[in-house]
């Protein structure tokens, strides 16, 4: 059994997928398979992470073909901890999506609903746990299709367009992966990443190498919402189903981050992207660009869902600059990150949930005065808020602080200054929300609401309490995320 | 002569502009997808001809046989057709439902429609 | 025998369980009360245990939990924390006395919150007095604004949250902006936050950066004043008066002077403060704070707002004594967090007591008050005189070693700036008092009889104000207690 759970990994989503979609007319049966489904993937994560925590790597023969020919699934200390970070939010985030879904969702596409999820989960899965670059393609896709309907299920008419938007965005960058593994494949014969990274070496001269890299590269961009090729996130984020915003924003970028590492790091080895093509220099200016502007950009919405959509764009700009840093302690900081930032958004994410699911939207407006008779609610907001900006004793502060140890590192000192005044930019949009929930009187013509149920309130809990036990309890994270960096850098580092 | 040799990676190129170009450039969310699929099909082909070899038939085991174009991206392409039709179809029934909520299928509408509410 | 960590929790876990106890007690008025003043009392206790062992030389420490190798929460009582506990828990016996009193004699509303925000702003505060790294301090020092800002806003009106925002806004923007970027700087450079006497500067970092790093900590941390980040304290003063007292005059303010101490004299190091360039700077700024402060305080005609002004002023004496590098400024520094700390909280007592019995706010309005409130007056009196540093008030003690400090430095302007800001506290502190016993009442305003605000808000102040006169006789075995942080500042 257990030589068999990379497979079980996605092969259990992936089979729940069609028999949730045929509980359809039982919305609460489909819930639960679902939910069961869900955490089984992250009991098979954690098994992984742990088979994996000193240093060993899984291969395993998909269908009992041999790589190359055969698809690998390959499960180290870098992928491991993806799959960690996309089964538990999972895990979390369904206990929360039951009243959340009942409400946002008709009850007649429930079940269609659930089965496109386990879809989307599956594809993560998938791209995470695979080690062949064609099949990161499908699953892409996979993941891909299933989002754009889970998107386009919004309450709002804009929810369609926006599905639409990441819909021909995401698409282009997924052909540009495709046509950039084409590349790979006319000079080496392989498509499974090991064998990649053995045989690109012979061949890196090539200028075919070089556009299969700036093909690979983009399309991940486009797929990871890097600056400029953000555009379809703040949109899709903003009109989704509470859930669905939760879960993507906790996951789907993350994945992305995790497939350009895998490109840079292993396929193409870190002396090509970093020494030969100097992909530092490209990275640094636009993750810095990305922290910048979305972060201002953030300071003026009126809709908080949007607000947290274009700090999610700011995030990933701090997770390419922990890459452009090119040291083993920027990796770190950025592969920490993933984690990090995945349970601080869900969690904010989660609090203006539970917002949606009382208010029936989140502006600023609406929110006016909401914290006397949503207290746990506005709570976990504040908790989560403050591990978004950094705040010690918080998650998000072990990341800055590794962040700015790897720019000191390197000297670069104007870095270093950037990331602590746009921790005061992130201060201030969290700080408008709370103003707002806090201090503006509530509208005279305010319907009378109660707190969120507790079916709500628990999930967003946990994962708010999350965020406060790895920031003070940041051995975990931090080893993990040692053992990821060590993984892609293939040689045992000295912290 | 190899430049032209390679013709068929000339037409790829052709293909993937003008399919990018429309993608960007058109209003109308019907013909965005259309320029998606041309854009999509130019990677296809590129896959396809890369398998070919020189003086190889169509990879089809026969006994007399032995120079036969890569029968595995045919393969991955073939896996690459089905999730791009999938793709259509999301994408068409996207225009679809955005036709019934605004009425239109033009960008510019939708936008100024959404700015007036 | 009790164990050191086992005091150092305990010390800081009270005010917690304090809190949730008067949360479980919200209904019963009486029994909540009660309550307040017991954990204060317990708290004072607890940290009153600690003073014989440091006394005795111990150090007394505890190790919370590691939050990455180097980077900890840790605590370690070292004789001006202790000082400064046991000033921050004894004062707090009798602020709650008088919050009591107050908060009823003026109808305040939502009691039970303004407790539980004290509570929090006290195990904050012992925070601060205990930590052991800068890492600590840094934490401990958030958690003091973020704690005390809901009891600025504590009235609710558009005035409070106005200001409450601007002293949120001020000291969170100076700690995370200055402060922490300097705080990882040292770290990064110095490899260790660790308070170590001699500080861990000298060698490791190049004097040039530390010239810099200075500024940056001395703006950094906010709460000590130094203009023009001084803002937040006038406008903090929206507050009810006994967070003004304890708070503003005793628990945040200190906590600033208290952090400015700690750094350069744990952190810097004195022998490597001299070599920085920004030395004389900071100084300078804080003779120009303690003299402009003083010269806004005598135009103010609310009396709270004038207080604040002279608050801004004799916070920067404690700084300017850090500046002065020499052990009388030292000493003088570490007594005057104590002589002000006692003198400033009876004005503020009584600033509170005058707006409890007559409603009255603006020193104008107060003309003939003493005959109404002599034992108020009375307890001013003593406090600005504490303040203004008159025998035989413990104020005159730490003012003339500061004196000295700086005359032994050679700083002959700040001997010059210290002698006329000390005119200028008589000439903002002395008419309030004047005008109370020596003008007459305004017309058709009643003079018969003596009517004092209720005895929870005399009592109180009555005791601060024998304390100040108390301390000019324990100044010595003060000074005792310092003795051995002023061995690691003058050696």
């Amino acid at each position: 059994m257990s030589e068999h759970l990379p497979a079980l990994q996605v092969v259990i989503a992936l089979t729940a997928a069609p028999l949730v979609m045929m509980m359809n007319r039982f919305p609460r049966l489909a819930w639960g398979v679902t939910l069961v489904t869900c955490w089984a993937t992250l009991v098979v994560a954690v098994l992984l992470l742990l088979q994996v925590s000193d240093g060993s790597v899984i291969h395993y023969e998909m269908g009992g073909w041999a790589p190359p020919w055969g698809i690998e699934y390959r499960v180290d200390g870098a992928n491991a901890w993806v799959l960690l970070i996309i089964g538990l939010v999972s895990a979390v985030v369904m206990p929360f999506a039951l009243r959340s879904v009942e409400q946002e969702i008709p009850a007649d596409r429930i079940g269609l609903f659930y089965s496109a999820f386990l879809l989307a989960n599956a594809g993560l899965l998938g791209i995470a746990i695979t080690n062949d670059a064609f099949n990161i393609f499908v699953f892409f896709e996979i993941s891909a299709l299933a989002s754009y309907a889970l998107i386009a299920m919004g309450r709002d008419r804009r929810a369609m367009l926006s599905s639409y938007q990441y819909l021909i965005m995401g698409t282009v960058g997924t052909t540009f992966l495709l046509i950039g593994i084409g590349f790979l494949y006319i000079m080496t014969g392989t498509l499974n990443i090991s064998d990649l990274a053995m045989r690109l070496p012979e061949v890196t001269e090539t200028r075919t190498i070089r556009a299969a890299f700036a093909f690979i590269a983009v399309g991940i961009s486009l797929k990871l919402a890097l600056f400029p090729l953000h555009l379809w996130l703040p949109n899709a984020y903003s009109f989704a189903p509470s859930m669905v915003t939760v879960f993507l924003s906790a996951t789907a970028t993350k994945v992305a981050i995790y497939v350009l590492l895998r490109f840079i790091y292993t396929a193409f080895g870190f002396e090509f992207s970093f020494e030969e093509l100097s992909v530092a220099w490209v990275l640094m200016p636009l993750a810095l660009l990305g922290i910048i502007i979305p972060s201002v950009i953030a300071v003026f919405q009126e809709d908080v869902k949007r607000l947290l959509a274009y700090s999610s764009v700011a995030q990933v700009g701090y997770m390419i600059l922990g890459i452009s840093f090119a040291t083993a302690l920027g990796l770190m900081a950025s592969v920490v990150h993933l984690f990090n930032h995945a349970i601080t958004k869900a969690a904010l994410f989660m609090a203006v949930g539970c917002l949606v699911y009382r208010l029936g939207g989140v502006s600023l407006s609406r929110i006016a005065g909401v914290a006397e008779r949503m207290p746990w609610t506005m709570a976990a907001f504040v908790v989560a808020g403050l591990s978004l900006i950094g705040v010690p004793l918080t998650a998000g502060f072990v990341t800055k602080w590794h962040l700015l140890q790897a720019a000191l590192m390197e000297g670069l000192w104007p870095v270093a200054v950037v990331l602590l005044v746009i921790s005061l930019v992130a201060t201030v949009y969290i700080w408008k929300v709370v103003e707002a929930a806090y201090f503006r009187p509530a509208p005279e013509d305010a319907r009378e609401i109660r707190e969120a149920p507790l079916s709500l309130l628990v999930p967003t809990w946990v994962l708010t309490a999350t965020t406060i036990i790895f920031g003070v309890w940041a051995q975990f994270p931090i080893s993990a995320a040692r053992n990821a960096a060590e993984a892609l850098l293939g040689v045992p580092q000295s912290w | 002569m190899t430049w032209f040799g390679l013709y068929s990676y000339w037409i790829v190129v052709v293909l993937m502009m003008v399919g990018f170009y429309i993608v960007i450039a058109q209003g109308n969310l019907v013909k965005k997808i259309v320029g998606l699929n041309i854009f999509q099909t130019s990677a296809f082909i590129f896959f396809i001809s890369l398998a070919w070899r020189e003086d190889g038939t169509a990879p089809i085991a026969l006994p007399d046989v032995t120079e036969y174009a890569n029968p595995l991206p045919h393969v991955l392409i073939l896996t690459a057709i089905v999730v791009g039709v999938a793709l259509t179809a999301m994408g068409l029934a996207l225009v679809v439902r955005v036709h019934e909520a605004y009425g239109s299928i033009e960008e510019d509408d939708i936008h100024r429609q959404d700015e007036q509410q | 025998m009790v164990s050191d960590a086992a005091l150092i929790y305990w010390a800081m876990a009270v005010p917690l369980l304090g809190m949730l106890a008067l949360i479980a007690a919200s209904r019963w008025a009486v029994l909540r009360d009660a309550l307040v003043v017991v954990t204060a009392a317990v708290m004072f206790g607890v940290v009153l245990q600690l003073l014989p062992r440091v006394l005795a030389g111990e150090r007394p420490s505890a190790t919370l939990f590691e939050l990455f190798p180097g980077l900890e929460i840790a605590f370690m009582v070292e004789p001006l924390g202790m000082v400064f506990a046991l000033l921050a828990s004894g004062l707090w016996i009798i602020t709650a006395l008088y919050a009591i009193g107050y908060m009823r004699g003026a109808k305040e509303l939502h009691h039970t919150r303004f407790h539980v925000y004290f509570c929090i702003a006290l195990f904050s505060a012992t925070g601060i007095a205990f930590s052991a790294n800068m890492f600590s301090l840094f934490v401990f020092y958030e958690i003091l604004t973020l704690s005390t800002y809901p009891l600025v806003a504590h009235k609710g009106n558009e005035a409070a949250k106005q200001g409450a925002r601007t002293y949120l806004g001020l000291l969170l923007g100076t700690s995370i902006g200055l402060m922490l970027p300097a705080l990882i700087a040292t770290w990064w450079l110095a490899g260790t936050l660790e308070f170590t006497p001699g500080g861990i500067m000298a060698g490791r970092v190049d004097p040039a950066v530390g010239t810099i790093l200075l500024v940056l900590f001395m703006y950094g941390i906010g709460k000590a004043a130094l203009m023009p980040f001084h803002r937040w304290l006038p406008s903090a003063m929206v507050a009810p008066t006994p967070v003004s007292a304890l708070l503003h005059a005793v628990a945040v303010v200190k906590a600033g002077v208290f952090t400015v101490l700690k750094v350069t004299v744990y952190l810097f190091g004195l022998d490597y403060l001299e070599l920085l360039g920004s030395t004389d700077i900071i100084l300078y700024v804080a003779v120009f704070t303690l003299l402009s402060a003083s010269l806004v305080a005598i135009q103010k005609d609310n009396l709270k707002a004038r207080l604040a002004y002279s608050t801004v002023s004799q916070l920067s004496y404690i700084v300017a004594a850090a500046m002065l590098v020499n052990e009388f400024a030292a000493l003088g520094g570490g007594m005057h967090i104590v002589m002000h700390a006692f003198g400033k909280i009876t004005l503020f007592f009584c600033a509170g007591a005058i707006y409890v019995a007559t409603k009255k706010t603006e020193i104008s309005d107060m003309n003939g008050l003493g005959r109404r409130m002599p034992v108020t007056f009375c307890a001013f009196f003593l406090g600005a005189l504490c303040v203004i540093g008159v025998p035989p008030l413990g104020g005159v003690w730490s003012k003339w070693h500061l004196l000295m400090g700086a005359y032994d430095s050679g700083a002959q302007l700040v001997v010059l700036a210290l002698i006329i800001s000390t005119l200028l506290n008589i000439a903002y502190l002395i008419p309030p008092v004047v005008r109370a016993f020596l003008l007459p009442p305004p017309k058709g305003e009643e003079t018969a009889g003596v009517r004092e605000a209720p005895l929870l808000c005399v009592v109180p102040l009555s005791l601060t104000a024998l304390g100040c006169l108390a301390l000019f006789v324990m100044a010595g075995p003060l000074a005792e207690l310092l003795r051995p942080y002023l061995s690691v500042a003058g050696g």
